[in-house]
């Protein structure tokens, strides 16, 4: 099956999202959308999925014009797709989820899963998935529901399946297992649009390359172009992807974590046992897929976690036990997971949240009084030096892109003199050229001789930053490894082994490589 | 791995329920619908005059002989009804006496305590709190400052700021109950405030049947205040509008020193807009919500002061009247801003001011003005409707992060 975009102009108010994009898809093929977070990839796949509506311009299905008026339109028509976000029922079993919205019912309105069952089994059998059909959903890994999402678009019929960022959420070995699966649906003769930032990724799987930005096709490419190619492509300039830092030249170790152990409210361990120590002068990268106890690991920090037990030692003084107050003070910068979440205030200027945990301390206010016009000062300097893109620094925070709403927190957090730098998802759904900049700073603070803790899902950045890499897995931690340490060594840790295995199982190629990743549950 | 999507970090105490965040929406709209949304529902109040004066339902009988005459009753009834409110909150050269004439004041009067109570509302909400407690805050910070005002005899010099103070501290406490259990329960501050309106109204029941009763009286009221403990009226004794005002201005220029200039307020409005970014930064939520509710409180305490030591004199279980619910009304209608709330609550006392005069001259149910306040509420709470009457576009949020 054949699909052509052609002319797809999609505009919000005033904002054009996407601006006459031109784009075919021929059948079998597997076609990339490039492009930074907030191109306008999203956008261009919602409109083909019949979630918007074109401002103007056409779709066409083997060269015949269509038009769908919802998802249900698309999907008659052959177009399947897998969301970043999975829209599953988490205790639904994998049956019931698949057949949910296009139930089969028997006598008297009964549900009739097995012809679902079946149907399951076949597709899971010919590409190899490896699903089963009455596991429950809440209980698959998240690789496994993605393949659910998958199969609920081939049952189907889906002959072109649009995967929205897919690897997101993935370890290295699922996405590898994810682009096996991609190349045998390829062979099956389905299209796929593959959208995604991650330029290795794109390199790896596809046939034709197309790069967006700021709404509009700015070229295709060749999958065996050059990655610096592709990336400034994407950026509109010349990108530096590899970060000229000089090796680390730690001194004394004065951050120490012993034996924390952080617990939820149902007293399950989120963050067991965990020990480890950074220097002066030296980044230590935590890597781990999503919700390994990072979150944890960095609140616990901060003190916003309620049960936490060991130590954690800064310049000799226990930071456990302590306000979130008393730890800033302590010198801890922070930048939080989630910055709209917990590190900006949306509706607050950009001046007053450059002052977000500073308002207390002169010269920014004085005997409970504010102090406006030096807040505002502090910001013109702050928004100068981070190359913050606004009108003015009195606009909401909310109006900035990820990116500049980034740099705000780190301005902040690097305002004042540190003793421990935390940075969790520093440039999570941050464009190439504030990446770059943000890692700058972030050696920066390093070189300046503060201990530095960032915790970060991709596996690029940690490889980039880190001086020594800590892995997480379900709350563990599977060891310490140098900063040069390679992708599959460190995918293995990440997927549940301890560093000395890991390393004997590369050592020794070939020997039962099977079943490895998803066999070990937490 | 399969604990990816389920572990999740756990919840703050401070999490915004969905609840919250349509009462955020309602309060955040801009001046545009708080303006727009008291001219529907004045349109439709004088709808509902012309509907209901017998002279428009005479002339519409002959409506396809002389549709001229129904339009002309139609106009003459709703500007006679509206004429008498204007001029009876404002100025009436008509009125007999020279003090009837000037309704401005009984307008001031009527917004004094609806000042107070409504910034009590909007200092809460700025916080992020919802402080329907207004009505009882302000009978409690009546029953404190009567008791202090009838109960002793002092100086001069003394006794009011002593039945001022004793007014703040009963509207705080029950403030800051409010704000107790949200900080260490979680207990809902709407359902709290709630149900201690409740307790507050029994309670001072049971007080003016018992310890503050006046022995000269069968009925449940309290003596009169000490002539030292009353708020000395301004424009002598022909006017009601008394000194409760100028502490009423005072508080509205030191709440918005407070919520705009303060480091406390700055807290407050973070705490407000996001409780999990103040979190992070360091501010203490729990304290945030227990300060703010003491405040809250004493603002509705003062209006309570107002009250009963500047127009009732003494103390009744109806001492508050509504209030404590048109507060919230003139909060929302304010935009939870303080020189918002103050405005709105110029106009609140306006309807009341010039309710009578209407019902007077005009002829018009006063409880017109009810359902013209209850109509703003409406049209408040419900921006979209305003936005598709006017055709105002809502700012577009969608689309440029996908």
């Amino acid at each position: 099956m054949k699909l052509e975009l052609r002319g797809i102009t999609k505009s919000f108010g005033a904002l054009v999202a996407n601006d006459h994009i031109d784009l075919v898809v021929e059948s079998g093929e597997i076609h990339s959308l490039l492009g930074e977070n907030g191109a306008g990839k999203s956008t261009l796949m919602n409109v083909l999925y019949g979630l918007h509506e074109p401002t103007a311009g056409e779709i066409l299905i083997d060269d015949k014009p269509v038009k769908f008026s919802g998802p249900a339109d698309a999907m008659a028509a052959g177009i399947g797709m897998v969301h970043q976000h999975f829209m599953l029922v988490p205790v639904f079993t994998v049956a019931e989820n698949v057949a949910l919205g296009g139930e089969s019912t028997g006598f008297a309105g009964i549900l009739d899963l097995e012809a679902t069952r079946r149907k399951i089994r076949e597709i899971s059998s010919r590409f190899g998935f490896h699903v089963d059909p009455d596991a429950l959903v809440e209980e698959l890994p998240v690789g496994v529901q993605q393949r659910v999402e998958i199969i609920k678009a081939l049952v189907r019929n889906a002959r072109i399946l649009i995967l929205d960022e897919p690897t997101a959420v993935l370890t290295p070995r699922e996405t590898d297992e994810l682009m096996d699966i991609m190349g045998q649906l390829k062979a099956g003769g389905t299209s796929i649009v593959f959208i995604s930032h991650k330029l290795r990724e794109v390199k790896a799987i596809s046939d034709t390359i197309t790069v967006i930005r700021r709404g509009k096709v700015v070229g295709s490419a060749d999958p065996s172009a050059a990655t610096t190619e592709l990336a400034s492509m994407m950026v509109g300039r010349a990108v530096n992807l590899t970060l000229d830092k000089a090796d680390a030249t730690p001194g004394d170790e004065t951050f120490k974590v012993t034996n924390l152990t952080v617990m939820n409210d149902a007293g399950q361990r989120l963050l067991d046992d965990v020990t480890f120590s950074v220097s002066d002068g030296e980044i230590l990268a935590v890597a781990g897929v999503q919700g390994n106890g990072q979150t944890e690991l960095t609140e616990a920090v901060l003190g916003l976690q309620k049960h936490v037990m060991g130590s954690i030692m800064l310049d000799g003084k226990e930071l456990v036990g302590r306000s979130v107050r008393q730890v800033l003070d302590a010198g801890v910068g922070f930048v939080p997971e989630d910055r709209q979440d917990d590190g900006l205030v949306g509706e607050f200027s950009i001046a007053e949240n450059l002052v977000l945990d500073l308002y207390t301390k002169e010269p920014y206010s004085r005997f409970g009084s504010m102090n406006r016009a030096v807040i505002a000062r502090n910001a013109e300097e702050k928004v100068a030096e981070f190359d913050v893109r606004t009108q003015s620094a009195q606009d909401a925070a909310d109006t900035l892109s990820g990116g500049n709403q980034q740099k705000v927190v780190l301005a902040r957090e690097l305002a004042r003199p540190l003793k421990l730098f935390i940075a969790a998802q520093p440039t999570r759904g941050v464009d190439v050229g504030s990446i770059e900049f943000l890692h700058k700073r972030i050696v920066a603070e390093r070189d300046a001789g503060t201990p530095v803790v960032i915790v970060s899902t991709e596996l690029d950045e940690v490889l980039e930053l880190g001086d020594r890499i800590a892995v997480l897995f379900a709350g563990r931690l599977m060891g310490i490894v140098p900063g040069k340490s390679s992708r599959e060594l460190l995918g293995l840790m990440m997927a549940g082994l301890p560093a000395d295995e890991a390393r004997a199982q590369l050592d020794a190629p070939a020997a039962g490589t099977a079943g490895q990743s998803e066999g070990e549950l937490p | 791995m399969s604990e990816t999507q389920t572990v999740k970090e756990p919840t703050p105490p401070a999490k915004e329920s969905q609840g919250s965040q349509v009462i955020r929406e309602i309060m955040a709209g801009n001046a545009v619908i708080s303006v727009l949304a008291v001219v529907v529902a004045l349109v439709i109040g004088g709808i509902l005059i012309a509907v209901t004066d017998p002279r428009v339902t005479a002339a519409a009988g002959y409506f396809f002989a002389d549709p001229a005459a129904t339009l002309s009753a139609i106009w003459s009834s709703v500007s006679e009804a509206y004429g008498a409110l204007w001029r009876g909150a404002t100025y009436d050269p008509t009125a007999r006496t020279w003090q009837g004439q000037l309704g401005i004041f009984e307008t001031l009067t009527f917004a004094t305590p609806l000042i107070l109570s409504g910034l009590a509302v909007t200092l809460a909400f700025r916080a992020g709190l919802f402080n329907i407690g207004a009505q009882g805050q302000i009978i409690l910070g009546a029953t404190f400052a009567g008791a202090v005002g009838f109960g002793m005899h002092l100086p001069p010099a003394i006794h009011l700021p002593a039945v001022i103070l004793a007014g703040a501290i009963g509207g705080a406490i029950w403030g800051g109950i409010a704000g107790f259990l949200k900080a260490r329960t979680g207990a809902h501050e709407v359902i709290v405030t709630i149900m201690l309106n409740y307790i507050a109204i029994s309670l001072v029941l049971y007080l003016l049947k018992n310890q503050l009763k006046d022995p000269n009286s069968t009925n449940p009221i309290s003596p009169q205040m000490d002539g030292n403990a009353v708020f000395p009226l301004l424009l002598g004794p022909n006017f009601r509008v008394h000194a409760g005002l100028i502490v009423a201005i005072l508080a509205v220029i030191g709440v918005a020193w407070l919520l705009n200039r303060s480091t406390l307020g700055f807290e407050y409005r973070a705490i407000g807009a996001n409780p999990k970014a103040a979190r992070t930064a360091g501010m203490l939520v729990s304290r945030g919500y227990i300060t703010v509710m003491l405040i809250s409180g004493a603002l509705a305490g003062l209006a309570g002061v107002a009250q009963i030591a500047g127009t009732e004199k003494s103390l009744d279980s109806e001492i508050a009247g509504s209030i404590g619910f048109d507060a919230i009304t003139v909060a929302l209608l304010g935009r939870s801003k303080p020189w918002g709330t103050f405005f709105a609550a110029l106009l609140f006392g306006a309807f009341k001011a010039g309710g009578t005069s209407m019902a007077v001259n005009a002829d018009v149910s006063i409880d017109i003005v009810a359902v013209v306040q209850s109509l703003i509420v409406l049209f408040i709470a419900a921006p979209p409707l305003i936005r598709s009457i006017f055709r105002i576009k809502a700012a577009r949020r969608e689309g440029a992060s996908a």
